[in-house]
């Protein structure tokens, strides 16, 4: 992976490391979005932090699911 | 009850085990270094060795002894038949009884020694992984049999040992994922949800362990899970759910058309990112703890050890609580199909026109 001397091979990489921060930069994004307006509902209603707390972990579970897509294609890419 | 000397103890254990799930690591590595004398440190080789299936079982190296658990490997071909024998035969570029194996992949040789590629070989070996589900499924049966008689010898009174465990996430399981999910139907599903829920926790921690084998990280160990999934909840689609998937209520008809592909990808698109999911999760968490131990041998100096011990033990901890949600979130969502599947007609939202 590391010896690669073609322009071809080197873009390939790079497109890879790019998608790889790219996912990496909208997961953060997307669950830092709903981490926010969690700890708001929390805020304003404490006595039903049990029931957000659960559905802030299943939506951040769901986001992170799509970002490793990225991540998945991306590692395809830059090992095959 | 926990004393002082208890939590001191509790204390030094997990400090040690936490300690050993990175020293396995380095110890392999030294010995990648012995077999090429003067070459570079290949950081990508390294994970991918620890995070691919083996046909041999390593745990540790020191300069001089491989604690390696060689497995059993049975191969079977058209000329030769099945042939079983232990992977140690095929060790060092070895060849035996017409075999070899070249990075996990092994193949059929001629009497000279080269690649006879018109041999197919059908590979049924016991990997790595395939022992670690063998180990993982005797270990579920085990803790679960126990809780079981629990029951039978506290008929009545309060659960005790791990009974008591695993009964709140039992319950957990059925309350807030079955019942909520599935509805009144639940019952028929709970043993499949039980067992996939704690078949892939104990097998994300098992992974996490120092010597442990990466099953919930193999593709085709995720893949089976999905098409499990899926074929449950196509057996249990009742009429409702055929008719929403191809001819969706509610919408007008040359949507409906194009909605009947979409809603045919969905259905098969629904498991493949379960498979996904799981696979990448904790894939990736196993290659970001290996790659910060791998900083220490790429830069050559024991002074990133304290950044990379430090960062690998919070990344192993998100790890740990990871674990547990990708066994919760793929539990939850196998739910939601399940309750999809046999959703009777509750909704007012259908049109009048059929």
């Amino acid at each position: 992976m590391l010896n690669s001397i073609f322009l071809v091979d080197g873009l390939a990489l790079a497109g890879a490391g790019i998608g790889a921060g790219v996912a990496a930069l909208a997961a953060g994004l997307g669950i830092g979005r709903i981490g926010s307006s969690a700890v708001e509902s929390i805020a304003r209603q404490p006595s039903e932090s049990g029931k957000i707390q659960t559905a802030m972990l299943i939506a951040a579970a769901l986001i992170e699911g799509v970002a490793l897509f990225g991540v998945v294609v991306c590692l395809l890419i830059a090992l095959a | 009850m926990a004393t002082k000397i208890n939590k001191l103890l509790l204390l030094i254990l997990l400090s040690v085990l936490s300690i050993a799930g990175f020293a396995s690591s380095d110890a392999h590595t030294v010995q990648e270094e012995d077999l090429d004398q003067e070459s570079v440190f290949n950081p990508g080789e390294m994970i991918m060795h620890h995070i691919a299936d083996s046909h041999e079982w390593h745990f540790f190296s020191t300069a001089s002894f491989h604690g390696t658990l060689p497995l059993p490997i049975i191969v079977y071909s058209k000329g030769k038949g099945l042939s079983v024998f232990s992977s140690s035969n095929l060790t060092h570029h070895g060849v035996y009884d017409g075999y070899k194996i070249h990075h996990e992949k092994i193949f059929a040789v001629d009497a000279a020694g080269n690649e006879d590629a018109s041999i197919k070989v059908y590979d049924f070996s016991i990997t790595k992984n395939v022992a670690s589900l063998i180990i993982s499924a005797i270990l579920l049966v085990l803790v679960f049999t126990a809780v079981a008689k629990g029951y039978v010898k506290n008929k009545g009174k309060a659960p005790s040992g791990v009974q008591s465990f695993f009964e709140p996430i039992v319950a957990y399981v059925r309350d807030e994922i079955a019942v909520k999910m599935i509805g009144p139907k639940y019952e028929r599903f709970m043993p499949y949800l039980l067992t996939i829920f704690f078949f892939i926790w104990f097998n994300n921690m098992l992974g996490l362990m120092p010597g442990g084998a990466n099953l919930t990280g193999n593709i085709a160990v995720t893949l089976m899970l999905a098409i499990t999934t899926f074929v449950i909840t196509t057996i249990n689609g009742n009429g409702y759910y055929w008719k929403h998937v191809l001819w969706t209520p509610g919408v007008p008809l040359p949507l409906r058309i194009i909605i009947m592909p979409i809603e045919i990808i969905g259905m098969i698109t629904k498991p493949f990112s379960l498979m996904i999911r799981l696979f990448a999760n904790i894939t990736a968490g196993h290659i970001i703890i290996l790659s910060f131990i791998g900083l220490i041998f790429l830069f050559k100096s024991i002074y990133i050890a304290p950044l990379s011990v430090g960062f690998g033990l919070f990344m192993t901890f998100l790890e740990l609580f990871v674990a547990l949600i990708q066994a919760f979130v793929f539990t939850l969502l196998t739910a939601m199909y399940f309750g999809s599947a046999v959703e009777e007609h509750a909704g007012t939202d259908h049109d009048h026109g059929h």
